[in-house]
């Protein structure tokens, strides 16, 4: 990526944060509350997901048949299925159906990223958006922001001020009632005048050709009542076997979007209906002689089918939790989080398959990897996992020059095209690994202006982030030199303390701590020397030398394996490549091996104490004031509640953060173009961290980068809560 | 009729800001006449032996479906764990007149509570087997956020009441 375009990346960032940043923040922030209160209440929550899970990956497996099934049967029920090969094949054929007649429309995502009313409008139709946050862009002429609340970036403020100037009413409007009632009222018109009536579908059961549509305003049920033709849009990975499998998703989708535990109203069309229709003259006629027509749409979904990394795409169900949940997404919205038609986590995968990879490679590196949307997901879809694979293949399909500055520095396993940036980040431990060698003296360079002027333009390092230092001796050396302290024979257990590249290289002290504080409780460890477990190469979408990497880790882990000894880990993210992306970046007997033996150091701490480990053996924490800030990945593996139990164990007075990130994540935070937006997140945690219960407490985090943002934006020096059980 | 899908779908439909209107087949028109606001409209019911007043237009016209205050429809079943109802929308016009008034009562029949979504989609799948080609589980009146703020009543209804057939 070039300094220029780096530089119109942050000013359009910026430039988000400031216009649309408040209300997007402000109106996830409510859909994603809502959803951990909703599911909390939902006693089979899991099974749910499972089961929604299971029913996706059976349609997506059988959609040939369903497609053909769904075919015979809407036609024997007296409407017609159109599978539309593309965007234009679809346009062309709504365009006939419609022919030139007035169409209201309720919401559909497909219906825009096929952009229809453009179509339709070209013909002579005119088209009334009846949805009325996309009646607001449709007068705004803007794009959605959000795949469920299109206008989530819009106050009602500018709603007002927009409808103001645009109808001039008589009274100004200003309350949100009356803005709804000024659009209810004038679009009723438009719906009585119209003649097709326009929606998408959230479902088709293949058995009985029934349309499920999930809705609040009322407005879906209105485009069908009053109009004689129905025009449906979905795509075609929309089709569920039958009506029964609706059910699942009916009792997930409100929960996990907007956070209600089922919306207003959960249409089942089984058209054409014989409800009674308006005719032209002002009476209910018969609905005898409704039209109905389905257009399936392919447009990349059946490659995406084939396609053995994209092909989870297709199970989304569109509710826009893994948006929600997505600190970046909270801070900057759909604008600059989503490509041509969709946005939030999963849009990586839509837009990669539908748009193609270019639209995917506008804002694929907002996923930061951080996981937290991975549990929210209702169809269980591994989001970051999509972004990832897609990265790699952005990464392999642009062509570029090894740079001399880079060279040598990345010995690793990808093509010449990778982006400087991303092999300077994926190399990490190479870099440590020198920095170290020669260190102090290399931190000093690196600090110096030009270091980091040479630094920023050529690479986007940001000059505004203070560069890790490295230490002379590492982890690894410092305990080679030392040596175990607890002797096997009388030992409660024996682990490998696996040395990350930043405990190895960087923050030496909570590995030095972890140590200590394992020997206490009568743990003999063993600090062998494994490399960096490819987190870093994985999240710069660099997957065959992050898979390299993990095969060199596991090799160095495997004889402590073998041995029965267990694995203990201080980062989080590392634990978290050990339990959840090993699983497609080693064989399959190797991942469970580590996976089963490998722990968090404090959810180690808190078994070894459960276990019959001495308590006392630790330091008393005298209801000291402690801030804990849990990591985002080790919040997905649900690990937090160790580190908090120890703590108060000890006798510490623990409060956390709930914050979904601290907007550091691994590098995106040291890259210019995202460095203001990751210090717009840090803000998030920092103003829960200053407030009246908190200001005085003692900061601590698990993760590194936390670490390293919450020392950038705090006063306080945090540390790794490990080292509150140090006695040194 | 077990009590407790009843209870549950009281407090249900209370969370969701609906009131339940207790009644029997022959107090039906007393217990219904206090929740109409002129003018209304609705659609025939199918439980014995009750029928809607006079004062309930079951044939109007577009005009006056849009001037409606009150909407009286049926609804086919209530599920107790969530205060929805399902609105079956057929030649009657139960979906116009449950959707255009600014008030929409439903009135179900107590048999007709069922207890969660597992049961409901039993009866939904067998019902839609069979013909059945409009159910809409509705739950609460409309409402959008899109202006905003929550604001209640956005396209449908602003205010849903259900009236329960204890003896139905
Ligand atoms: S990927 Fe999952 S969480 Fe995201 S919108 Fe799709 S279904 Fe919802």
């Amino acid at each position: 990526m070039s300094v220029d375009t780096r530089q119109r990346k942050a000013e359009r960032i910026r430039h988000l944060l400031e216009t649309e940043g408040d209300s997007v923040h402000k109106n996830t922030q409510v859909f994603n509350n809502g959803r951990y209160e909703s599911t909390a209440d939902l006693e089979d929550y899991e099974a749910l997901k499972d089961e929604a899970r299971a029913i996706k990956e059976d349609a997506i497996e059988r959609l040939p048949e369903l497609v053909d099934r769904v075919t015979e049967t809407i036609e024997a029920n007296g409407g017609t299925v159109y599978v539309a090969d593309d965007a234009a094949d679809a346009n062309r054929y709504v365009t006939e159906v419609a022919d030139g007649r007035d169409v209201v429309k309720s919401k559909s995502m497909t219906s825009e990223e096929i952009e229809v009313n453009e179509s339709l409008e070209a013909s002579g139709s005119d088209v009334w958006e009846t949805d009325l946050a996309e009646f607001v862009l449709q007068v705004a002429d803007e794009a959605p922001s959000h795949i469920v609340a299109p206008a989530i970036h819009k106050s009602r403020e500018e709603i007002a001020e927009l409808f103001n100037a645009y109808f001039d009413p008589e009274k100004p409007l200003e309350t949100a009632q009356e803005l709804t009632q000024f659009a209810r009222e004038h679009l009723g018109e438009k719906i009585a005048d119209a003649d097709v009536g326009m929606t998408g579908a959230n479902f088709v059961t293949a058995d009985t050709g029934t349309l499920a549509l999930v809705t609040s305003e009322g407005n879906a049920r209105k485009c069908v009542q009053a109009t004689d033709t129905h025009i449906a849009v979905a795509g075609v990975e929309k089709l569920v076997p039958r009506v029964e499998d609706l059910q699942p998703f009916v009792e997930l989708i409100g929960r996990s979007g907007t956070g209600q535990d089922i919306t207003s109203y959960v249409s089942l069309f089984t058209p054409p209906g014989d409800s009674p229709t308006f005719d032209g003259d002002g009476e209910l006629g018969s609905g005898d002689d409704r039209e109905f027509h389905l257009v399936l749409i392919d447009n990349g979904r059946m490659e995406m089918r084939e396609d053995d990394q994209l092909r989870e795409t297709l199970y989304c169900i569109r509710c826009s939790a893994c948006a929600n949940s997505c600190a970046n997404f909270q801070h900057v919205g759909g604008h600059a989080f989503g490509g041509e038609t969709y946005s939030g986590g999963i849009a990586t995968g839509w837009e990669a398959g539908v748009h193609g990879a270019d639209s995917a490679a506008e804002f694929n590196d907002l996923c930061t990897g951080c996981s937290r949307c991975v549990n929210q997901c209702p169809v269980k879809i591994d989001i970051p996992w999509i972004n990832t694979v897609v990265r790699d293949r952005i990464n392999r399909g642009t062509d570029g020059d090894l740079d001399f500055l880079v060279d040598g520095l990345t010995p690793d396993e990808e093509p010449g095209g990778v982006d400087l940036q991303k092999r300077l980040f994926g190399n990490f431990d190479t870099l440590a690994k020198l920095g170290s060698t020669f260190a102090p003296l290399s931190n000093w360079v690196a600090q110096t202006g030009p270091a980091r002027s040479l630094l920023e333009r050529t690479l986007g390092v940001d000059s505004r982030r203070e560069l890790p230092a490295f230490e002379r001796e590492s982890l690894v050396e410092w305990f080679e030199n030392r040596g175990p302290r607890v002797d096997p024979e009388e030992a409660r257990r024996q682990v490998a303390l696996y040395p990350d590249a930043y405990t190895n290289y960087v923050r030496t002290e909570r590995g030095k701590a972890a140590v200590r504080v394992l020997e206490a409780l009568d743990v003999r460890v063993d600090v062998p020397a494994a490399g960096e477990s490819g987190r870093a190469p994985l999240s710069q979408g660099m997957v065959a030398t992050a898979q390299s990497n993990a095969e060199d880790v596991y090799d160095s882990l495997a004889p402590a394996v073998a041995a029965g000894h267990d694995v203990v880990v201080v980062e989080p993210s590392d634990l978290a490549m050990f339990h959840r992306e090993y699983e497609r970046l080693l064989p399959e007997d190797e991942y469970a091996a580590l996976k089963d033996r490998s722990y968090e150091v404090m959810e180690y701490v808190y078994g070894l104490l459960e276990n019959g480990a001495d308590l006392d053996a630790l330091p008393e924490g005298d209801d000291t004031r402690i801030a804990y800030h849990s990591h985002c990945q080790q919040r997905t593996l649900d690990l937090e509640p160790y580190t908090v139990a120890v703590l108060e164990d000890c006798g510490f007075d623990v409060t956390t953060s709930d914050v979904e990130c601290c907007g550091m994540a691994g590098s995106f935070g040291y890259k210019s173009e995202y460095y203001e937006l990751s210090v717009d997140v840090g803000e998030a945690l920092v103003d829960q961290f200053t407030t009246e219960n908190t200001a005085d407490r003692t900061v601590v985090a698990s993760g590194t980068s936390c670490l390293e943002q919450l020392d950038a934006l705090l006063a306080r020096r945090p540390a790794h809560p490990v080292r509150l059980l140090d006695t040194r | 009729m077990s009590a407790e899908p009843i209870a549950t779908f009281e407090s249900s439909l209370d969370e969701v800001g609906v009131e339940l209107v207790r009644t029997s087949a022959d107090q039906f028109e007393s217990a219904l006449t206090p929740l109409l606001d002129a003018p209304a409209v609705g659609a025939s019911l199918p439980f014995e032996n009750v029928s809607l007043p006079d004062a309930v237009e079951t044939d109007p016209g577009v005009e006056k479906l849009e001037a409606a205050k009150t909407g009286v429809t049926a609804a086919g079943y209530g599920i107790a764990d969530y205060g929805s109802v399902i609105i079956q929308g057929g030649p009657d016009g139960e979906e116009p007149a449950s959707l255009y008034a600014d008030e929409h009562v439903a009135v179900v029949a107590g048999s007709d509570v069922l207890p969660d979504m597992d049961a409901t989609f039993d009866r939904l799948a067998e019902d839609i087997r069979s013909g059945t080609g409009q159910a809409i589980i509705a739950t609460g009146p409309s409402a959008t956020a899109d202006m905003g703020a929550l604001v209640k009543g956005a396209h449908g209804p602003v205010e849903v009441t259900v009236v329960l057939l204890e003896d139905r």
